[in-house]
């Protein structure tokens, strides 16, 4: 009995350290970075998120005082990023599936105030006094700064049209659980 | 438009259900001899394992709210008390059975989220557990009564056996080899003498001794398990590796001392090795999934089997030891990957020097 | 000759039977035809006809634009009706710009100076006519071949393998090509290695096809440089870096390029395209496409003008109800066509109309680690593991597990007994790679744009205070005039 006793304590002895050794080699790492985590940020400072600009806002998602989702240029990519950066799980799929939107001026509106030009945070808008005005798509974050200022309301949002170079394959969907 | 599928748009004929059920089929020789040999008591035993196990099974799915029929139906579960119904002793009472079945399933498989999810081998997991807390029960083996036998118990009086705890059991049951030449040792009698009145190789390697339910006979289960080999459920390298081991190091210590330590025959054709080799460690949820890290997990088991029945507390070591090499498959396959196309074993991509690559021009 | 094995690999039933009989055909001139501006990877190419224009058969449609891009010709005599977005034969169903040609029915051949010998040119001009001809890789893969070539030219080459192998199920293509055409297909093998500045070949085809292995190791007698080797059949035999292990035992470094370990592949389509370009001048305008698959009555290998639809070729084949499933390429890494209405590309291989019993069936369940799909892993991955940090987004997690080295071939989930969509969600965290990379190249435009602006705003500023400075110095210097005055 005794050496029963003994040898299962043995065996849950290295069965507990196997475990354990197991748990802390592959635990993922949940060191803030706040560094890191302003380097996804989109940069354009637009405020969009509530906070002054990305690296408070950074701060405040590695604090966890915001959510990962405050972003909405960086789109559900960011999420992802910014989840897996901090070892996070985020559940995207509630997220507006559009990813990142893009601001469009309405030609027929546009009476080219220069209003937009000035205020875009990346330089995105081109246009001249009284010329219809129009958005790089490259250069813009989809920030929407631009949106309220316009007095005719020719911007708008729209969602980045996907081509064959942005398309990607989605996650599959299992049916069983 | 429906999210397009990607390739392949091509699939073998393996299904989960097909794998379970060729273990199956390769373990029925040995369970229909087996059997044979222990009579109705045993029967009964495996019956109730089995049952217990599919309804517990059942309820912990309905429980958790998944689809019953697809899980139930992959086999798992079934086969899981199966080879929990080989390794019990056959006369063992019913609530044996019932309870191991329902711990196989529930604190084997189904706590982890079910099937894949394990840790631990359910069946061994279910063993370990009823040697702790039933010693008696489960180390009382019967002597092999075949139904022909004159002494075999009948019907009626097996339904005693099984459900009530028979009638004068100890008249029945013999001890196994390795408990037997244990308990000689300790009482300072060598091997010769103690192995003299119990041990006969062919015996043991056609199941005509005591034991467990189905790991008596060695070689319908090393039959089954060349079947599995053949159809490719499972690999060489974990049972090869774990009875290379074990002969070995039983080898090398009868060498030594051939009164205390038994020859490798023995070591292969005694207790559960053949089942553990075949079935038990090759368990594909619980042993690692590359081939490097399956010769090292059987030969990890192969070891910790000899050490346990050499020099551990417990005439048989198998479960003890699956279950501790259970524990380490996480880091065996975080640590023994394949070598990747291109790249060193260290990850490195591969560079060539050019009198390599001259030398291939020829 | 000593062949290598390269690890894992699976043998697929081959259901080539069906289509593999039948005699290269060619396929009638359709109503229309509609050529996808990108059939290559790299930069699309550049529309350079104008609608309404008359064209020939074999005249420029669009140029090639950068260093990395194929011109695309027109595949018969006819007018262009339109250039316009049309739907590309991509899994997406996404849109592509597309020259559309309505055949005049002369299909008149443009004219093209005709080389001499073209074994007296020199070797750099056999690299410019395939670029001129806008040959790409036909086995699928559609790098453009001139640039290959290039890259050879200025590397130590020491064999050109002819990949000959064809191991997708259905496809019979190129064995047919090799059994009807085996002349031309050597003797576009003798151009490239002419290309290439010599050097040894090696024609390597899987040992299932016979009358290929045959027919090929017929015609290639008598030239000392070239062998004829029967591989294998196991399937990817025909991924590039499978077939070089398998040929020469060398590896292709990771992340490295064939020709890094001195070897050339070339697709046996593409040897006779480079036959056809060198010796009449013709540049790529038509291909052999398998027509096969459980839907499809008549299955048949078509010589196809570029631009014909899916559906051209359904109907002229004739199907069977609606296909359950419709491919373009082989079952394994085919993709999956959203309609048949796209057309026909340099890299269309097959057209595969599958009916519900072909398909895979079973629900996915669970992965009970069974370790086959480790087993079978051409490229030595652990597909289990891959698959759980796909799963969990965890990108960098499945970096390290080797994602980058996977080749999405499908081989481990063709045999998981789970029915787990494995390579699907490989091919999901890839995109998902390739997005982030994306996003963090627009994150850092973005970051400087930013500064860009903030360093005009205060030159702005910074202007204007000047500005003012000015103007008040005047003005203080003014009243100080006055005040002396
Ligand atoms: S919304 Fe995004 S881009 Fe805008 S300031 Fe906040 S973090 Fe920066
Ligand atoms: S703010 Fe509106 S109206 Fe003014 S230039 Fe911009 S888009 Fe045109
Ligand atoms: S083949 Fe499928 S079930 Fe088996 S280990 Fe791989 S993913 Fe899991
Ligand atoms: S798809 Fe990738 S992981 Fe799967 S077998 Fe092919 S190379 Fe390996």
């Amino acid at each position: 009995m005794l050496a029963a006793v003994l040898s299962l304590t043995v065996l849950g002895l290295a069965l507990g350290w196997l475990l354990g050794l197991a748990a802390r080699r592959f635990r993922v790492d949940v060191d803030p970075r706040v560094a890191q985590v302003e380097a996804l940020m989109p940069g354009s400072q637009c405020g969009q998120c509530g906070f002054p600009g990305c690296s408070p806002a950074a701060l405040a998602v590695v604090n966890g005082e915001a959510p990962l989702t405050l972003c909405p240029p960086g789109g559900k990519a960011l999420v992802e990023a910014l989840g897996n950066t901090l070892g996070i799980s985020v559940d995207t799929s509630a997220m507006n599936d559009g990813d990142p939107q893009l601001a469009r001026v309405d030609e027929t509106i546009c009476i080219g105030c220069i209003k937009c030009l000035r205020t875009c945070p990346t330089d995105a808008i081109v246009g001249a006094p009284k010329q219809i005005h129009v958005v790089m798509e490259r250069a813009c974050t989809g920030c929407g700064a631009c949106i309220e200022i316009c007095p005719t309301g020719a911007l708008a949002l729209m969602e980045e049209e996907p081509t064959l170079r942005t398309w990607r394959w989605a996650k599959p969907q299992l049916v069983a659980a | 438009m429906t999210t397009p599928i990607s390739g392949p748009h091509y699939h073998g004929q393996r299904s989960v259900r097909g794998i379970m059920a060729q273990v199956m089929l390769a373990l029925v020789p040995a369970t229909v001899f087996a059997l044979w040999q222990f009579g109705w008591p045993a029967l009964f035993l495996f019956l109730l394992t089995l049952l217990s196990a599919v309804v517990t099974e059942a309820l912990s799915l309905h429980l958790a709210g998944k689809a019953k029929c697809a899980f139930l139906l992959d086999g798992s579960g079934l086969l899981t008390a199966w080879l929990l119904a080989l390794s019990l002793p056959p006369w063992a009472p019913w609530w044996i059975g019932v309870v191991g079945g329902a711990f196989a399933i529930v604190l084997g498989k189904q706590v982890f989220g079910g099937i894949g999810q394990n840790l631990f081998n359910p069946a061994m997991l279910a063993r370990v557990a009823l040697l702790i807390s039933f010693p008696v029960e489960m180390t009382r083996w019967a002597a092999p009564q075949p139904f022909t036998a004159t002494g075999a118990p009948g019907f009626v009086d097996s339904l005693k056996i099984t459900f009530s705890g028979g009638t004068n059991l100890d008249s029945l049951t013999g001890a196994t080899v390795l408990g037997h030449s244990k308990t000689e040792l300790t009482r300072g009698i060598g091997l010769d003498v103690s192995l003299s009145d119990i041990y006969t190789p062919l015996d043991y390697l056609f199941g005509l001794s005591g034991g467990s339910f189905g790991e008596t006979s060695a070689l319908l289960l090393l039959l089954g398990g060349l079947y599995l080999l053949v159809r490719r459920i499972i690999t060489w390298q974990i049972p090869v590796a774990m009875l290379a081991t074990v002969a070995l190091l039983a080898g090398i210590m009868h060498l030594v001392d051939p009164l205390r330590y038994a020859d490798p025959l023995l070591h292969l054709l005694a207790g559960g090795l053949m089942l553990g080799a075949f079935f038990i460690a090759t368990d594909p949820v619980t042993s690692p999934s590359g081939g490097l890290g399956q010769l090292v997990f059987g030969m990890g088991c192969g070891v910790l089997v000899y050490v346990i029945r050499t020099w551990g507390g417990f005439p048989e070591g198998l479960a003890f030891a699956v279950l501790i090499m259970n524990a380490a498959t996480p880091l065996i396959d975080h640590y023994l990957r394949p070598r990747v196309y291109g790249r060193s074993r260290r990850g490195t991509p591969l560079t060539y020097t050019a009198e390599q690559l001259g030398r291939e021009k020829e | 000759m000593k062949l290598f094995r390269f690890r894992g690999g699976i043998h697929p039933p081959s259901r080539k039977e069906l289509s593999a009989g039948s005699a290269i055909e060619t396929m009638p001139l359709p109503e229309r035809l509609y050529i996808p501006m990108q059939q290559h990877i790299g930069t699309p190419a550049e529309p350079a006809v104008k609608i309404g224009q008359h064209v020939l058969k074999g005249q420029l449609l669009a140029r090639a634009s950068g260093a990395l891009s194929a011109p695309i010709h027109a595949p018969t005599s006819g007018w262009i009706r339109a250039v316009t977005d049309f739907t590309a034969p991509h899994p997406s169903g996404l849109p592509i710009l597309t020259v559309v040609l309505e055949p005049d029915g002369k299909d008149e051949w443009d004219e093209f100076p005709l080389p001499k010998d073209p074994f007296e040119m020199p070797p750099e001009l056999i690299a410019e006519r395939v670029a001129a001809a806008g040959i790409v890789g036909m086995g699928g893969a559609t790098f453009p071949t001139a640039v290959k070539l290039g890259g050879a030219t200025n590397k130590h080459i020491h064999t050109l393998l002819i990949n000959g192998g064809e191991c997708e199920p259905y496809l019979t293509c190129d064995d047919r090509l090799m059994r009807e055409r085996a002349f031309e297909v050597i003797d576009g093998v003798l151009l490239i290695l002419h290309g290439i500045r010599w050097g040894r070949a090696i024609i390597a085809i899987e040992d299932n096809k016979h009358e290929a292995l045959e027919a090929m190791r017929a015609t290639a007698k008598g030239y000392g440089q070239l062998e004829v080797v029967a591989v294998p059949t196991l399937y990817p035999m025909g991924s590039e870096k499978q077939l070089i292990k398998t040929v020469t035992g060398l590896e292709v470094p990771a992340g490295g390029l064939a020709a890094q370990v001195g070897v050339l592949v070339q697709n046996v389509a593409t040897a006779y395209a480079v036959h056809e370009a060198i010796r009449y001048g013709r540049p790529l305008v038509r291909r052999i496409v398998t027509v096969s698959g459980g839907a499809v009555r008549d299955r048949r290998n078509l010589e196809v003008p570029i631009g014909t639809l899916v559906d051209d070729l359904l109907r002229h084949c004739g199907h069977d109800g609606e296909p359950e499933r419709l491919l373009m390429g082989g079952p394994m890494m085919g993709t999956v066509l959203p309609h048949a209405m796209v057309p026909i590309v340099k890299g269309s291989n097959g057209v595969l109309a599958l009916s519900k019993p072909e398909l895979p069936e079973g629900s996915a369940s669970p992965c009970i680690r069974c370790g086959s799909c480790v087993r079978v892993c051409p490229v030595g991955l652990m597909p289990l593991e891959l698959m759980k940090r796909a799963q969990n987004n965890d990108l960098d997690g499945a970096q390290d597990y080797g994602l980058s080295d996977c080749l999405s071939c499908g081989t481990c989930a063709y045999v998981c007994p789970a029915h787990l969509p494995l390579t699907h969600y490989f091919n999901y965290a890839k995109g998902e790679l390739a997005a982030r990379a994306q996003q963090k190249r627009k994150n850092d435009y973005t970051r400087q744009l930013v500064q860009a602006r903030q360093a005009r705003l205060e030159r702005e500023a910074q202007a204007k205070a000047a500005a003012a400075a000015k103007r008040k110095a005047e003005r203080a210097a003014k009243k100080a005039q006055e005040a002396e005055a």
